[in-house]
């Protein structure tokens, strides 16, 4: 028998291991690559070698490895996230905005995936005519095998045939001068195709494996059970079937975080939607070493706190975990 | 359909596009990176079997295009027929690398093209690239598929088997790498290997990145099913025999390891089609002219040219089906494991 409160904290030590563990592997990952940064100002003839070591060490980064973790785990819990090299600024600065945007981008995404997902879930195990069904499998079997690359290119096509939603960014080339009631209103003009993009790529996977979980629970004896005692349909799915089918899916809460975060990258880049994945891939390709960290270490803490949460729902919600 | 149709299909359809990018050089008219600089955007070449003097052709032949001057905009001259030709001599190529050949599967004569999936801005054979491609994008999937694979085997054996202190090294590292959205991983091995330029280096690359970087998957499959088969009773028995450590993994233990593994490799394979694709799209992998599904997507990646050439799209729609195959053949052998006939 173990109370909430220690489970939880379990699960936390987990995920401080795991954001510990990630950091410093990055860290000396990024250690073993070669070149850094300054790879390209060093072909700079108007660059002396002199003041490239003198630009070095100003960053500290002629420091042995473990002084540079050091250095960059005090400037996070100073809240800098370390200091970008390309923007000349901390990182912290540089992802406050692109990582609310990626939020906001990510959150919504996965909650209509989820929502969508799951009622297509139930009505595929259960309701629904035969023809229907077979349908709707068909097309999530070729959502499954459709790469987000090619929404992408699809969803792009049909905004600009159609004329009605933008194609990429965030925002109209206006908003400067718009009032705050009609930014909401442009953003969400603006958010619509990238997260149809991202909630389409999620949603196949959830919903078969929603749909199979069910259609297991109906099948188990103590349905049967309830089936022949008179209990009436929708309070047999709603009431019996849905929390013992909940397990499974609860568990891969966690693993869809990260596949939509994967995708929100290619999103994001194809999109010009200003967030997390394009920094990351521009940094990636600059070498700029406390970003790409940073971010790494950011998208692990959303993982990390999506099978949290995941974890906290079913330990609510299966009382198998708490006799553990 | 039926599920044996469906399947069969899919088999198909993956025999031929592996035939035709092993052999890409003899099935392709021309180079991949072979510019035409008088047919940028032609559209695909049709094929006519009657002329417009209305007799009827057994052979059939294509139409030259002619462009008016200064667009991309062309309209055929079927004033002379070019029969469609096989085994005619083109562009020099390697087959598998080797042996130095000639010879293409068909071709017409000059002045007529023969473009199956039209041209690209450069006027170079998209039906070219796309095989070119295939052989890339598919066998660094399948290359990809065999190193992630092998090394989720070996740790997943070694975890599952020996458990104890194996198992908590090999399965904390792989917590570690599972707690990373796969692009953001693959995206920070990439940034530390050197930006290449030489083709062949950057294939070998992007294999050994995408390989490496998917090992945590299988092995912990791997590790719960050696696990699992450790404890059985067989098992025991043959180790309180004296059955050394390697004949016990090796008789007892494989067998149970192999149906797992050929599940996940046809999924592995489709994800790490996509993993090339996507790298290559994003800049990250192979770049022009060398062909890749990738940078075929890329270069449809402009709103102009998506709308006004469609058949710029060919190539990357294809890919479709070929994840689609894969993923049919990993469910039929998963229902195949579950339900034996």
């Amino acid at each position: 028998m173990q109370t909430a409160a220690i489970y939880a904290g379990r699960r936390a030590l987990r995920g401080l291991y795991i954001l510990f563990g990630v950091s410093l592997g990055s860290f000396i990952l990024s250690e073993l690559a070669p070149g850094d940064f300054y790879g390209e100002a060093r072909l700079n003839p108007q660059i002396s070698p002199d003041s490239l070591v003198r630009m070095k060490s100003e960053h500290g980064l002629d420091q042995p490895l473990i002084a540079k973790y050091c250095y960059w785990l005090e400037s996070v819990v100073r809240g800098e996230w370390g200091f970008s090299l390309s923007y000349n600024m901390p990182v912290g600065r540089l992802l406050w905005w692109r990582l609310l945007n990626t939020l906001l981008l990510t959150v919504t995404a996965t909650v209509l995936a989820w929502v969508v997902a799951v009622s297509a879930g139930i009505w595929l195990a259960a309701g629904g005519r035969t023809v229907h069904r077979l349908l709707a499998r068909g097309g999530l079997a070729l959502l499954v095998a459709t790469p987000e690359v090619l929404l992408v290119l699809i969803f792009q096509l049909i905004a600009a045939r159609s004329g009605y939603l933008p194609v990429g960014g965030m925002s109209s080339p206006e908003w400067p001068q718009m009032k705050l009631w009609n930014i909401a209103p442009d953003v969400a003009r603006h958010l619509v195709l990238p997260v149809t993009v991202l909630t389409l790529s999620a949603l196949p996977a959830i919903a078969m494996h929603a749909a199979s979980s069910i259609t297991e629970v109906l099948d188990a004896p103590f349905i049967r059970g309830a089936r022949a005692n008179g209990i009436p349909q929708w309070r047999l799915l709603w009431r019996h079937a849905l929390p013992a089918a909940a397990h499974p899916l609860i568990a891969s809460f966690g693993l869809s975080v990260g596949t939509l975060l994967s995708a929100s990258v290619l999103v994001e880049s194809a999109m010009g939607w200003p967030g997390l994945g394009g920094l990351m891939l521009e940094a990636t390709l600059e070498r700029d070493v406390h970003v790409v960290i940073s971010i790494v270490t950011l998208s692990a803490v959303f993982l990390v706190a999506g099978s949290f949460v995941s974890d906290l729902l079913l330990y609510s919600v299966d009382p198998r975990i708490r006799r553990e | 359909m039926s599920r044996a149709i469906r399947l069969v299909l899919a088999a198909l359809w993956l025999a031929t596009l592996h035939i035709g990018a092993i052999g890409a050089g003899f099935f392709s008219p021309s180079d991949y990176a072979e510019q035409n600089r008088s047919f940028p955007f032609a559209p695909p070449t049709r094929l006519h079997f009657v002329d417009p003097a209305g007799r009827f052709h057994v052979r059939p032949f294509v139409c030259r295009w002619s462009a008016h001057p200064g667009t991309v905009v062309y309209s055929e001259e079927c004033d002379q027929p070019f029969p469609l030709q096989f085994f005619v001599t083109g562009a020099r190529y390697r087959l598998f690398g080797m042996v130095q050949s000639h010879r293409h599967l068909f071709g017409v004569a000059s002045p007529a093209h023969i473009y199956w999936m039209g041209t690209d801005d450069f006027g170079r054979d998209q039906f070219s690239r796309f095989l070119y491609g295939a052989r890339l994008s598919l066998f660094s999937g399948l290359f990809a598929c065999a190193i992630s694979l092998t090394l989720g085997i070996i740790f997943g054996t070694l975890a599952g088997y020996y458990r104890r202190s194996a198992d908590s090294v090999i399965m904390g590292t792989a917590e570690l790498s599972l707690a990373l959205p796969w692009l953001y991983l693959l995206l920070v091995v990439r940034a530390l290997l050197p930006l290449s330029t030489s083709p062949s280096a950057v294939f070998l690359t992007v294999v050994a990145i995408i390989g490496i970087v998917g090992w945590a998957r299988p092995a912990r499959l791997i590790r719960n099913t050696v696990l699992t088969a450790g404890a059985r009773e067989y098992v025991l028995l043959a180790k309180s025999f004296g059955g050394s450590d390697l004949h016990v993994l090796l008789t007892h233990i494989m067998p149970q390891i192999r149906p797992v593994a050929m599940t996940q490799a046809p999924l592995l394979i489709a994800r790490y089609i996509l993993a090339e694709v996507i790298l290559s799209f994003l800049g990250l992998g192979v770049a022009e002219p060398t062909a890749s599904w990738g940078t075929l997507l890329k270069s449809v990646q402009q709103y102009s040219i998506l709308s006004s050439y469609w058949w710029m799209c060919l190539p990357a729609s294809l890919l479709l089906p070929t994840i689609m195959s894969y993923m049919m053949i990993s469910i039929n052998r998963s229902q195949a494991e579950i339900s034996p006939a």
